[in-house]
């Protein structure tokens, strides 16, 4: 670093860096692909403000939706976040799979670089900034509603850590138009990541991206610990949760403890990069292997912060749609738990072949498929929660049971990785790609669909078109299968994962399949965005203001929908399980409360979107080397924090009388419903108030 | 005297201000949660260190060469009286009416606390003018991430203090600024902690090798 | 509910039609990878998969077939099966669907814990003559073999000795990266600084495929090599042709190599420093990265 670039204005950024420069410098198809991505989010963005400018959205996207610190409306914030990122990396998959297919003794259209970034990408966003803020929105809107709480225990911090993700989620989407990303991976496994190796701002832009991300995720995990053991409604006791609050506080506890590891690993790698440390480098005394353990130290409890929410929508999937309590709910939080615990201690079985002797490996092979008891638990819990039910197939069912056919056979391949010498054999291929997009495919993404179709009416006011959500559901599936399969046969036959051109014939026709799998996926997604569109058009025909459309159990069906601000007028009184199914048997449900409070909530706060466009500008400034940049928005955010601290006026109060006027207004309108039964759900007719059953 | 029952590990406020304890509750055990965190963080840069220190000195300065134990005893000395001046904070927080024994010992915490880091910044000149640089070696880029994310952590907590002593003085004891106060106090003890650590396992056992 | 019969039915198709794939596309892998074995190890590795299939489907089926009848006699509106809404608890159950995966993860245990051991990369192999010793270099993106009994030097194309142990030690003069031929058995990783070793067999003559696993940059999909397994005579004469016909590995030509390419062929040098291997390792783990002579000498 010289003295000069310390105080260049624009760092080491050149025009020859955006991705149009080159596409016109160089017009190959692999650049005219790259050019052609930066332009869609560039015409994209334009697109978006222009509606905003022209339907004068600004405003309430500001003070309604930005600024807010609602759990809420943070939720949803993740959620469009989540299908934003899903969107990009999904077309990467069905690129990469193209790539693949027609690339077998053939350069493809690709270049090895192009997609070394496709791969990079792709599973950065997945992971990251599909996966957790998918998971964490989830979390964020359903778990406080089914503790009975009115917020999380600190909204304004709930808020800074969607932005820190967003942040995050915006330095891999200007990394598309601005300069190249990371070839190094998800994982970006050093030297190669190191300087030496990789110079260039690519392995930068993931780094500072997935910092941003984790500090966020820690936050949010100690956010919601602290919700679940000190915001919950009285008499809602640990054991009367619902599973779903179970699986959240496991994943939070995951991510106060595992999100720390990669803090630091990737701040070792930026030091290695920026400033010459020795921490993972050949010489000087480096050492790659402690990456290694501390980014899995981080990675194998992340597959459990992903999974186990998933876990708990599935619960409350197919409880609800089989009319039935949970079978063996005992069962099922010590499974979890279980699960959690044991997801710190097998973290070395992504590296079997790192040459650490047989007695270390067998260990944590054991320890491995140890995780294999309490999760067959579970699926067979679950099973058994559908016996002596009475099962109604509607598409968050469906993505339910399609999970536990699938998980089983990724949950076979994984014990057969587990195997130190199996794994020897296919560690790096195919079979690893195949193994844990079948674990992450159902165990995730359709957990987070089925939780999305299940509780929209709640979030929205309506219900998703069913028609258009089974189709997306059997491409998903189908898809799936026929994506996936031929990756488990690939890695049998010896192909490796990460690979741009192959040169054995006997490939071909697998990967035909996969990239017809790949479009067949791709057209599921599609069908959600239909589906999506058309429900909002028909969404007068199909609101449910009584707000429970399926019959559910747990209190988030008990107010309306979408819920007031406050959540709940009252605060409920538990007393068992399946709170709101009891109320509704005791008639107690809809019950006009004897007193209303007064009830304070947080006031919008400008400083999250502060601190998070400070930090897009101090990641984007640190991949740059743009120094000054880097100083003014780091003062920035601590500015944003500490003058925050002086503000007092932090909360509004809603007036007793204004809660009882909207929530009689309601009651009576639930009163005046006609109520559903379960052979009408998915018709008109269902406007959120349920048939009871005595 | 009786034991009033506790609603968060540490000091609680109890019938001294009944609203900013009941308040402190959740917030306390919160932070408490972040700590653990933090702690996490810390424990990773110790394996770190514990696997690179001898393995990672590249024919380069070792642990003996480059460590001025009686500096490093001194910054202990600093940093354990200021926990201890910190406490006493802690208590006027509780039990005295007037600011004045509050800043009073904050702003002795803050005098020891910024001879230690002032102490620390002069170790590591001196290390760097004698070649023993992070970039020299693993072993260094260990030690000096390790010792200076705790001297990171004490400045913060330094500004921290500044913050909290102009919220005495422009908005009063506020609930807010007691809550303030307390988890400062605990992010201070558990620094404290930390160091305790670093002197036996990177000090201590470093030169006794 | 004609719909729901329809998809139950939809459903078992879908599962019974995954199982076929599966063990379809198991079965027409068989000409290429550890599937269709040239050797001891790559064979027991693929008789443990096997094995450890089967165990599991001890757990797997019961949910197979349990599911869509669970499916089909619980639907809405069925007289069929008893709706118990409150049902939530079977102590028989519970012991079995704790107990049989445990029985299970136990068994397998037992077996993983004998098999690593057994198929320990590091593990000599059984047999009357003693193994052909290869050291190999990974670079960017070609391999190195070097025959220190031989004092020769082969790049990207290794040779072996049909029915003859292998003892393979390695290292990397770059990043990381994975050595495995896939039909001999599994593979390991290759790091600067640090040997690792892999014993394999090839029961017959014969030409295997061998590769890095591990991605490394531009040329990772061509960093690939050819096992050439040939009988003990061919071997020596191949040696000994080298041996006099090719240039010695030096200093010109050892830099030339460790420059990031794709070589559109194989090379081999016909001699090389004595303690070359060990000098390109020592050579990352010193006070300062030299950039190892041929000879050796710079340490």
């Amino acid at each position: 670093m010289t003295s000069e670039s310390i105080f260049s204005l624009l760092g080491t950024l050149t025009p020859q860096d955006i991705s149009f420069v080159q596409t016109f410098e160089n017009p190959v198809m692999s650049e005219f692909i790259d050019g052609a991505a930066g332009s869609v989010l560039v015409v994209g963005m334009i697109i978006v403000v222009g509606l905003l400018t022209y339907y004068r959205g600004w405003k309430t996207l500001w003070f309604d939706w930005l600024t807010s610190v609602d759990h809420k409306k943070v939720g949803i914030m993740y959620i469009v976040v989540a299908f934003v990122m899903l969107a990009r990396a999904i077309i990467e998959g069905v690129l990469m799979r193209y790539q693949q297919s027609i690339a077998v003794n053939d350069p493809g259209i690709l270049t090895a670089d192009h997609f070394g970034q496709l791969f990079s990408t792709h599973g950065s966003i997945m992971i990251f900034f599909m996966a957790m803020p998918f998971i964490t929105g989830m979390i964020n809107y359903i778990m406080p509603q089914q503790i009975g709480a009115r917020d999380v225990s600190f909204p304004l911090l709930n808020a800074i850590s969607l932005w820190l993700t967003a942040a995050g989620a915006a330095l891999v989407m200007i990394s598309l138009v601005v300069g190249k990303f990371s070839t190094g991976g998800w994982t970006a496994y050093p030297p190669y990541t190191g300087i030496e190796f990789s110079p260039g701002e690519g392995v930068d832009y993931w780094i500072w991206s997935i910092s941003l991300t984790s500090i966020g995720s820690t936050l949010t995990g100690v956010n919601f610990a602290t919700t679940i053991y000190k915001n919950r409604a009285p008499g809602m006791t640990l054991f009367r949760m619902p599973l779903f609050c179970w699986t959240s506080l496991c994943t939070s506890v995951l991510m106060i403890f595992a999100m720390a590891p990669l803090t630091i690993a990737t701040l070792m790698l930026a030091l290695d990069r920026y400033a010459g440390f020795h921490f993972f480098t050949n010489d000087l005394g480096g050492n790659m292997m402690n990456y290694a353990n501390l980014f899995w130290l981080f990675g194998h409890p992340e597959v459990y912060i992903l999974i186990l929410p998933a876990f708990g929508v599935f619960s409350e999937v197919i409880s609800t749609f089989s009319g039935k309590t949970i079978y063996g709910y005992k069962s099922l939080v010590i499974a979890t738990m279980s699960i959690a615990v044991l997801s710190f201690t097998v973290w070395l079985h992504h590296f079997f072949t790192m040459g650490q002797g047989a007695n270390v490996n067998a260990i944590f092979g054991i320890a491995t498929m140890l995780i294999g008891v309490p999760t067959g638990v579970k699926v067979y819990d679950w099973l058994l929660t559908m016996v002596r039910g009475r099962i109604r197939l509607t598409t968050a069912m469906l993505f339910s049971i399609m999970f536990l056919v699938t998980f089983v056979i990724g949950g076979l391949t994984g014990v057969i990785l587990a195997n130190p010498p199996v794994d020897f054999a296919v560690h790096n291929s195919l079979f690893l790609v195949a193994h844990f997009h079948n674990m992450v495919i159902p165990g995730v993404l359709f957990g987070m669909i089925a939780g999305y179709q299940f509780w929209f009416p709640k979030a929205f006011g309506f219900r998703l078109a069913e028609r258009w959500g089974k189709a997306s559901f059997w491409c998903w599936s189908f898809g799936f299968y026929l994506a996936f399969m031929p990756l488990y046969a690939l890695g049998l036959m010896g192909a490796m994962r990460r690979t741009v051109e192959w040169f054995r014939p006997e490939y071909l026709g697998w990967l035909q399949v996969s990239f017809v799998g790949a479009l067949l996926l791709f057209s599921g997604f599609l069908f959600l965005c239909v589906q999506l569109v058309v429900s909002i058009r028909q969404r007068d025909r199909r609101r449910v203001p009584a707000g429970d459309p399926w019959d559910g159990r747990s209190l988030e069906w008990s107010n309306s929908a979408p819920p007031p601000e406050y959540n709940f007028a009252v605060i409920p009184h538990v007393s068992g399980k399946d709170a709101f199914t009891q109320m509704k048997q005791e008639g107690q449900a809809y019950a006009s409360p004897s007193a209303y409070e007064d009830i304070a909530v947080p006031k919008n706060s400008i400083v999250a979107p502060v601190i998070g466009i400070a930090a897009i500008a101090f990641g984007f400034a640190l991949v740059w080397h743009i120094w000054w940049l880097v100083a003014l928005s780091f003062l920035a955010m601590w500015g944003a924090v500490i003058a925050r601290s002086f503000v007092t006026d932090t909360e509004r109060v809603i007036p007793a009388s204004k809660v009882r006027a909207d929530h009689e207004a309601w009651l009576q309108q639930v009163r005046e419903c006609t109520t559903t039964s379960r052979e009408q759900e998915d018709t008109n007719s269902n406007v959120g108030r349920a048939e009871v059953l005595a | 005297m009786k034991r009033e029952p506790l609603l968060h590990p540490g000091l609680n406020l109890g019938s001294t201000d009944e609203y900013a304890h009941n308040e402190a509750e959740p917030v306390i055990f919160g932070f408490w949660v972040f700590l653990m965190a933090d702690l996490v963080l810390f424990a990773i840069l110790f394996a770190t260190y514990a696997s690179m220190s001898v393995q990672g000195q590249a024919d380069g300065p070792t642990p003996t060469d480059v460590f001025d134990l009686p500096s490093a005893f001194i910054e202990t000395m600093l940093l354990l009286a200021s926990s201890i001046t910190f406490g006493m904070a802690s208590l006027a927080l509780k039990y005295k009416a007037d600011g004045l024994h509050l800043v009073f010992w904050l702003g002795l915490t803050f005098c020891l606390g910024a001879g230690f880091v002032g102490m620390e910044v002069r170790d590591f000149w001196v290390m760097t003018q004698e070649g023993a640089v992070p970039q020299r070696s693993g072993f260094l880029s260990a030690f000096f991430l390790l010792v200076a994310t705790h001297g990171i952590h004490v400045t913060a907590g330094l500004f921290w203090m500044i913050v909290l002593l102009v919220q005495l003085r422009v908005l009063g004891r506020t609930t807010a600024v007691k809550l303030r106060l307390m988890r400062l106090a605990l992010f201070w003890h558990m620094l404290d902690i930390v160091w305790v650590c670093i002197f036996t396992f990177v000090y201590l056992f470093g030169v006794a090798q | 509910m004609r719909r729901h019969q329809e998809l139950t039915k939809i459903l078992v198709r879908s599962a019974g039609g995954l199982l076929l794939l599966m063990l379809s596309s198991m079965a027409a892998a068989a000409s290429v990878g550890f599937i269709n074995p040239a050797g001891p190890i790559a064979e027991a590795l693929r008789d443990h998969l096997i094995f450890i299939v089967v165990v599991m489907m001890v757990v797997i089926v019961p949910l197979f077939i349990a599911l869509p009848w669970v499916l089909w006699r619980y639907r809405l509106g069925t007289k069929s099966g008893s709706y118990q809404p409150n049902w939530e608890f079977s102590w028989i159950l519970e012991v079995l669907i704790w107990g049989l995966p445990a029985v299970i993860v136990v068994v397998l245990g037992w077996n993983l814990w004998h098999q690593s051991y057994e198929l320990d990369p590091y593990k000599p192999l059984a047999s009357t003559e003693a193994p052909l010793e290869i050291e190999a270099i990974a670079l960017d993106w070609k391999w190195v073999f070097i025959y220190p009994e031989q004092g020769i030097v082969s790049v990207n194309e290794v040779m072996i000795v049909a029915g003859r142990p292998v003892s393979f030690r390695l290292t990397s003069g770059t990043v990381m990266q994975s050595f495995m031929i896939p039909r001999l058995g599994g593979q390991i990783y290759t790091m600067a600084g640090m040997v690792t070793k892999m014993n394999l067999l090839a029961s017959e003559p014969g030409q295997f495929r061998g590769l890095n696993t591990q991605y490394n940059g531009m040329g990772f999909a061509n960093q690939k090599f050819m096992t050439h397994a040939v009988s003990q005579a061919d071997f020596d004469r191949w040696a000994t042709n080298m041996s006099a016909s090719r240039p010695p590995l030096n200093q010109a030509a050892w830099a030339q190599l460790t420059k990031p390419s794709v070589l559109a062929a194989p090379q081999f040098f016909g001699s090389v420093a004595e303690g070359f291997f060990t000098a390109v390792v020592a050579g990352f783990t010193g006070g300062s990265h030299h950039h190892i002579k041929a000879d050796g000498t710079d340490l």
